[in-house]
């Protein structure tokens, strides 16, 4: 599928999705708890076969956290990118993708780890990277500590 | 270093010259000799710098050629520690811990600007170490980002000159690093309290 068919086609299932402007890949911007069954439909759907999700990420911005998805399918070789903004800076929540692409798990327990973002329903969320007695989150932009030196 | 100080064979160029096959020489000079030509490092690598290092010891650099050899996967073999990368908080307890498990006469190399200083990730990180000399006392620096291969010989040259100058038969001056890098270890390394 073409960019815009693309889009065409998130908006079908998601009708007040917002068409971002990244230029690398159609981006499409929707709502936390219209990702998974979204995810869902553009997993199986036989003409996106969204079959890998090869990166989820998040990103400390103004208006609050981003969560990245960028999706592509073996077998149509197209990709996708949906971005849902999170605009609760203190304690995000969003529903976990990681039943339907099994390889979110790790993502999400990184991005829980470095951004503090809660995953509803992930089957084991917790720490990644940080010892265990880590505290705070230090990918925020408002993280500090006594050990970081700022400039 | 220059480029005259490197009379390393002066013994042997005067063997030939005289014709003689007696050679007089201080048993110290002759295990600097011995210590300064097999450093062998330790297989240690933990960013860009480790593809530099490698590319020192390919064909085209050949580290072989200054008796830098046979990298060791096993610290009890190695006489060098190459810190070839960043060094991040939880890395820094494992390689104390290669450090420690190094037998003696040991020597470090810091390589290239994160080992030296943390380089890039000196600000604004909430992870890097700001230098390995913090962890383990470091015996030559070699900046760069990475360094060049030639960069890396001239730092092991440097090093084996400093192999050479130290006396293996007197006792050996307390080296101060050391009650300084137990003290920053309590300092530095577990010091895990940021704001909630």
């Amino acid at each position: 599928m073409t960019r815009d068919e693309l889009t065409a086609f998130v908006a079908e299932h998601v009708p007040d999705m917002k068409v971002g402007t990244n230029k690398q890949f159609p981006e499409c911007i929707v709502n936390a708890e219209q990702i998974n069954p979204l995810a869902k439909v553009l997993k199986e759907n036989p003409s996106t076969k969204m079959d890998y999700l090869f990166c989820e990420t998040a990103a400390d911005r103004k208006d609050g956290f981003h969560m990245v998805y960028h999706l592509t399918s073996s077998v149509h070789a197209h990709c996708l990118m949906l971005k849902v903004i999170l605009t609760d800076k203190v304690n995000p929540v969003i529903p976990t993708v990681s039943n339907v692409w099994h390889a979110a798990e790790f993502y999400e327990r990184e991005i829980f780890d470095l951004f503090g973002i809660r995953f509803e329903n992930h089957p084991n969320l917790k720490r990644i990277f940080l010892e265990d007695d880590w505290i705070g989150y230090p990918l925020r932009k408002d993280y500090k500590d006594d050990f970081i030196l700022e400039r | 270093m220059d480029y005259d100080d490197f009379n390393d064979n002066k013994e042997l160029e005067e063997l030939q010259k005289s014709g003689s096959s007696v050679m007089l020489s201080t048993l110290e000079a002759l295990q600097n000799w011995g210590r300064s030509n097999s450093v062998w490092p330790l297989t240690f690598a933990t960013s860009c710098c480790g593809i530099e290092m490698m590319a020192t010891g390919g064909a085209r650099h050949d580290f072989a050629r200054f008796g830098i050899e046979v990298y060791r996967a096993s610290p009890r073999q190695a006489d060098v520690i190459v810190v070839a990368g960043t060094i991040v908080k939880k890395m820094a307890p494992v390689l104390k811990r290669l450090y420690d498990q190094m037998a003696d006469p040991k020597y470090v190399i810091a390589m290239g600007a994160c080992a030296v200083s943390g380089g890039p990730f000196y600000y604004n990180s909430y992870s890097v170490i700001r230098g390995v000399d913090q962890v383990i006392p470091v015996d030559v620096y070699i900046p760069g980002c990475p360094p060049r291969p030639e960069a890396l010989l001239y730092g092991v040259m440097q090093l084996q000159r400093k192999i050479k100058a130290r006396s293996t038969t007197k006792e050996p001056k307390a080296e101060a690093p050391v009650e300084d890098v137990k003290a920053t270890e309590e300092t530095i390394l577990p010091t895990q309290t940021p704001t909630p």
